[in-house]
């Protein structure tokens, strides 16, 4: 058997640390994410609110925030984060970086899922006089509720892989665990164990976002 | 109830500009079901559009029930769309909702309370005949079903205009049908006038009492089916009325035509209760003359019977002009052909 130095009270709060990263950065980052995604919709040009001023900054200024890698955001924030929580250490900390990362995108995979929304259903809510308010509640969100459930569910797997990352400035979690014991102290065991709870947390993440989505699609 | 003045509407997009539609004028009275027919982008959705304002004119004015569109506030306007339906060629229904909801829509943006919503849906689905699929999807339905249902959305408001465009043309020829006699039965009982746009002559024939034909963003035909029909002006036109009715002398009966000396060949058209009488029997027995029919056909349009013919009359120069002229006494259109 393998060597560790690991309890399993540290698996289970490192477990639990991913989770409550992950948790908090995916609500906030939809809260955030999903109205800039529907504003890049609505906005665009030939869209039901079009407005060329708005989408002309709001689309390269998430542009440039997704070009940043996770890692150097993390850190190019820093003085950001500390005056916010107060500490650049720890999960919370962690947090305000996973949420400037993953709301951008959150806001592209919102807009692609309603820009796949049958441009013809719109035409059909316009010739009912709906206002622009009731075509985004009424057509478009119902429509797109399927693709907007897979969409979450590819942020939340992308904050998974980042969690994992913020693990190495301190930021807890089940990445933390392999960073150092796994790699620093060369402990196979946890290692390996890191690696198969991450995929597990895929796993059913990805098997329940699939399942959420075909009943939205009522398949 | 619907009225064009002049309208235009120009396509800009960077260096290319379209012009849809150039000048037009048009007038759709209070229960008529006016058909405009025409090639691929003659302008035809474009200006069923206009009628609802899903495209603004670039010139030109468009008045609906007395109002002039123009002159709406963007409120204003949203009040005007409910009082016209509009259904489409590939239907658009949410995939997302059940046949009820889907119908429900338009009541539910008005906010109306649900136990109303609830009455005039099922109301509307038996209407349609689709009572017992307010549960279902529209992936779950045919094509002529989800033709039905979107009738019904369209209905639900109250509409006093019904804007159709290419409503059929996803559909086979018997749903078809069926969908034209619905919509036949919408302008009947609900007393709502019906615009639609086709690129097939037979459904306007089969439910429109007029019709106008574009080209090139330009109507260059307008009138009652009956007349359109009968008497196809522009070359386009006579292509469309062409592939419903044949109405020309048929090649090989034009080579066999003998020509003696004394005989003229005429195109007699009558309509209505006349073309029930044997006016070819009538004209023979009171003139002197011989009648030769080269082609006939008898067509129902509206209810109403047309019939073309070519006659071939022999006899004396005056006894023909008398026959002639009892069969336009008669009621009949006569014209001759001279080849
Ligand atoms: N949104 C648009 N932007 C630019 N050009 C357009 C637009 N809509 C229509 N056009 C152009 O206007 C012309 C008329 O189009 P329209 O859709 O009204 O034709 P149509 O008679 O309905 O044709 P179809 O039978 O194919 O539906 C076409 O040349 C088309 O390319
Ligand atoms: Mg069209």
């Amino acid at each position: 058997m393998f060597e560790t130095v690991i309890t399993l009270e540290q698996f289970l709060q490192a477990s639990i640390d991913t989770l409550y990263m992950v948790g908090m950065s995916l609500l906030i980052g939809s809260l955030v994410g999903i109205p800039l995604g529907i504003a890049l919709v609505v906005t665009r040009p030939g869209g039901i609110l079009e407005n060329k001023i708005f989408y002309s900054i709001l689309n390269p200024l998430i542009n440039i925030v997704r070009s940043l890698p996770f890692i150097i955001l993390m850190v190019a924030i820093i003085p950001f984060t500390r005056m916010i929580v107060g500490t650049s250490i720890g999960t919370n900390a962690a947090i305000v970086p996973l949420i400037i990362f993953i709301s951008p995108f959150i806001a592209r995979l919102v807009e692609n899922s309603l820009l796949e929304v049958n441009p013809g259903i719109i035409e059909a809510a316009e010739s009912m006089g709906a206002t622009p308010f009731q075509i985004i509640w009424h057509f478009l969100l119902p429509e797109a509720f399927g693709s907007l459930i897979l969409s979450i569910t590819t942020a939340t797997i992308g904050l998974i892989g980042a969690t994992a990352m913020a693990g190495t400035v301190g930021g807890g979690g089940v990445g933390d665990l392999a960073i150092v014991y796994g790699y620093q102290r060369f402990d196979t065991f946890a290692m390996v164990t890191t690696v198969i709870i991450l995929v597990i947390f895929v796993q059913i993440i990805q098997s329940t976002g699939n399942a959420l989505a075909r009943k939205a699609r009522k398949e | 109830m619907i009225e064009m003045k002049s309208v235009y509407k120009t396509y800009k997009r960077k260096d290319v500009t379209t012009e849809a539609l150039k000048g037009i004028d048009l007038k759709v009275e209070e229960g008529d079901i006016f058909g405009v027919i025409g090639y691929s982008g003659a302008g035809k959705s474009t200006l069923v559009r206009l009628v609802n304002y899903l495209e603004r004119p670039t010139d030109g004015e468009v008045i609906v029930d007395g109002q002039v569109l123009n002159h709406l506030s963007d409120s204003q306007l949203r009040a005007m769309k409910k009082q016209i339906g509009m259904i489409f060629q590939h239907f658009n229904l949410l995939e997302s909702k059940t046949i009820f909801d889907n119908v429900a829509i338009p009541l539910v943006l008005a906010k109306k309370p649900k136990e109303e919503i609830k009455q005039r849906v099922m109301e509307l689905l038996d209407f349609v005949g689709l009572r017992e699929k307010a549960k279902s999807y529209p992936r779950e339905l045919s094509g002529g079903q989800k033709q039905r249902v979107g009738i019904a959305r369209a209905l639900a408001s109250n509409p006093k205009i019904l804007l159709c465009d290419e409503a059929t043309s996803a559909l086979d020829p018997q749903t078809t049908q069926s969908i034209l006699q619905l919509l036949k039965r919408v302008n009947q009982e609900y007393n709502i006038t019906i615009m639609i746009i086709t690129h097939e002559m037979s459904v306007i024939q089969e439910v429109c009492n007029r019709v106008a034909v574009m080209e090139a963003g330009e109507i260059i035909e307008e009138g009652s089916v009956l007349d359109v029909f009968g008497h196809p002006k522009h070359p386009t036109t006579k292509n469309f009325v062409k592939t419903v009715i044949h109405n020309s002398i048929p090649e090989s009966v034009k080579r066999s035509l003998k020509k003696t000396g004394d005989s003229k060949v005429f195109r007699v058209e009558v309509k209505g209760e006349v073309a029930s009488e044997p006016i070819v029997h009538q004209v023979m027995k009171a003139h002197d003359i011989e009648v030769n029919i080269l082609f006939a056909n008898m067509t129902e349009i509206q209810e109403t019977t047309l019939v073309i013919m070519y006659l071939q009359i022999a006899g004396e120069a005056s006894a023909i002009e008398k026959a002639v002229q009892f069969l336009k006494d008669k009621g009949a259109g006569v014209e001759e052909v001279v080849e």
